[in-house]
């Protein structure tokens, strides 16, 4: 079977953008000084990748979206499992988390230096604590709509309550859990920024704050372009990794 | 031998589903319910099963009551209830998973070979047909080589020409290794072929009005001339379960 070649056209509209802002700067239509044309905002990515501070400022940031997203991760599914299987428990723990749930998660920053100091912890808290509602919401919420018919099977070869969450309700939940994953992945891209604005010496946020103090518009927008080149990428490794847990789906197949 | 003592069911919303049923299966027997719509087939054997629990009365089997599912007793339903993130093999094998690895494949591949679906062991169900789905949850409940098996209309939503292979193909297994087979029907044809013993239900609430023992030889001709005796015989005795009860609204079949 040959296999139709697929134009990458998601590519159509970022490059048209970048290719028509560059042409709207060189024919002076634009203000190139405080919005810098691609060509600049590149120059400035390949000097920061020159002198090596680039890489620096991008493996902190993945480093902390990392760790605060396996922490959160981790959190939202044990919490989300157990409180969508046993009433009691979501009856115990639901409240608090939904009231929790409310606030801000950057009113928690000035609690977390307290806490845990300045440095790496309390960063990764609070990226842990966004990514963690979204999963929890989730799954609780895809396990209590798990058809029970498929439940009564497994009642039915006497699953234990262990049995009946990991063969049964989970894979049943995945595909709900699979767009949480990726929605709080989004969410950890976004408070690391937030984290990083709270002090760091390194760090994709560092540069924004770097770049706006001295003035720099092309380093902002260096930093910025980092980020939704590096938030693209971790989305679609996280999507295609899941892709394959899911070839079973049933789904609308969307028309050619 | 199964054993049905004087049951009564009455749901929490106060709907008597079934009134001082009693009745005893022999082992090895082939046993068809048959009754109009709401006369209480399905919770009756879903009492039978453990997934509920008998209001009043009690099932046991061999001498032990039943009050949560047992591995002897196995169920098919209306709906082939397949896991559809698990292949073919993988579905059959959902409820062996207490066994031995290399003895887990053996009796699926069996399993799948007698319902003739070996070809299919890796597919995936939305692959299937209707009947194969259900031809595969045949296998799933027998691959556990229960001692009971309930079928609750494990056919109702399949055409006429699959159903009465499937039928056939019921018979098959049933001679394989003689389990006892309780199954509820409305359709007369279904339980005259199959059954060594007929019991009628009515509804309001559901009780046991008839038990008949067809003496059909098998193999069974549905073309002969006492299957045709038999078929009016039971005609009559549903009729009457469809009757109007006192206090129910009529079915206004001259309207239509
Ligand atoms: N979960 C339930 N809660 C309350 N009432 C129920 C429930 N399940 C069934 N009933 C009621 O119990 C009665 C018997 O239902 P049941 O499903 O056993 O009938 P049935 O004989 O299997 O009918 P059918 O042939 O349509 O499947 C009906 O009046 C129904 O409304
Ligand atoms: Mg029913």
């Amino acid at each position: 079977m040959i296999k139709p070649v697929r134009w990458p056209v998601g590519l159509i509209l970022p490059l048209g953008l970048a290719l028509g802002w560059e042409a709207a700067v060189a024919l002076h239509w634009g203000n190139g000084r405080l919005l810098p044309p691609p060509s600049r905002v590149l120059a400035t990515l390949a000097e920061l990748y020159r002198t090596g501070d680039l890489i620096g400022h991008i493996q902190a940031t993945l480093q902390r979206v990392a760790l605060g997203f396996l922490l959160g991760v981790a959190a939202g599914t044990v919490l989300g499992a157990v409180s969508g299987y046993w009433a009691l428990a979501r009856r115990l723990i639901d409240p608090t988390l939904q009231a929790l749930r409310n606030i801000p998660s950057i009113a928690w920053v000035p609690m977390f230096i307290l806490w845990f100091g300045i440095f790496e912890a309390s960063k990764v808290i609070l990226i842990a604590v966004g990514v963690f509602f979204p999963i929890y919401l989730a799954l609780t919420a895809a396990i209590l709509s798990v058809d029970r018919k498929l439940v009564e099977v497994g009642r039915i070869f006497r699953f234990s309550h262990g049995e009946m969450i990991v063969r049964v309700l989970l894979p049943a939940a995945l595909p709900s859990y699979v767009t949480a994953l990726r929605a709080g992945l989004g969410l950890g891209w976004m408070f690391v920024v937030a984290a990083e604005f709270m002090g760091a010496e390194q760090g994709l946020g560092f540069l924004l704050v770097d770049g706006q103090q001295t003035g720099r518009p092309a380093v902002i927008l260096a930093s910025i372009t980092a980020f939704a080149v590096l938030g693209k990428l971790t989305d679609w490794l996280l999507a295609s990794v899941a892709a394959r847990f899911l070839c079973w789906e049933d789904g609308f197949k969307p028309v050619e | 031998m199964l054993d049905i003592k004087d049951v009564s069911k009455r749901y929490p919303n106060g709907v008597p589903a079934l009134d001082g049923v009693g009745l005893t299966v022999a082992p090895g027997e082939f046993l068809v319910i048959v009754g109009g719509s709401g006369c209480g087939k399905s919770t009756l054997l879903r009492l039978i099963a453990g997934l509920d629990r008998a209001t009043a009365g009690t099932v046991a089997l061999d001498g032990t009551p039943v009050t949560a599912p047992r591995p002897e007793i196995g169920k098919v339903f209306q709906e082939p209830r397949l896991m559809p993130w698990l292949t073919i093999d993988q579905n059959v094998a959902f409820g062996i998973r207490h066994l031995p690895a290399a003895e887990r494949r053996t009796r699926v591949s069996e399993a799948l070979a007698r319902v003739g679906l070996a070809s299919h062991a890796g597919h995936w169900p939305r692959e299937l047909s209707g009947g194969q789905a259900q031809r595969v949850a045949l296998a799933r409940a027998l691959v556990g080589r229960p001692e009971v098996l309930l079928l609750d209309e494990p056919f109702s939503a399949l055409d006429a020409l699959t159903r009465t292979d499937l039928e056939e193909h019921l018979l098959d297994l049933w001679a394989f290794d003689r389990p006892t087979m309780v199954l509820v029907t409305h359709d007369i044809e279904e339980a005259l072929f199959l059954a060594d013993r007929i019991v009628v239900m009515h509804p309001g609430p559901g009780r046991i009005v008839t038990k008949l023992v067809p003496p059909l030889p098998r193999p069974r001709d549905r073309a002969g001339a006492d299957f045709h005796t038999w078929k009016y015989r039971l005609l009559v005795e549903l009729d009457q379960a469809t009757r109007r009860l006192p206090g129910d609204e009529a079915f206004p079949a001259a309207a239509i």
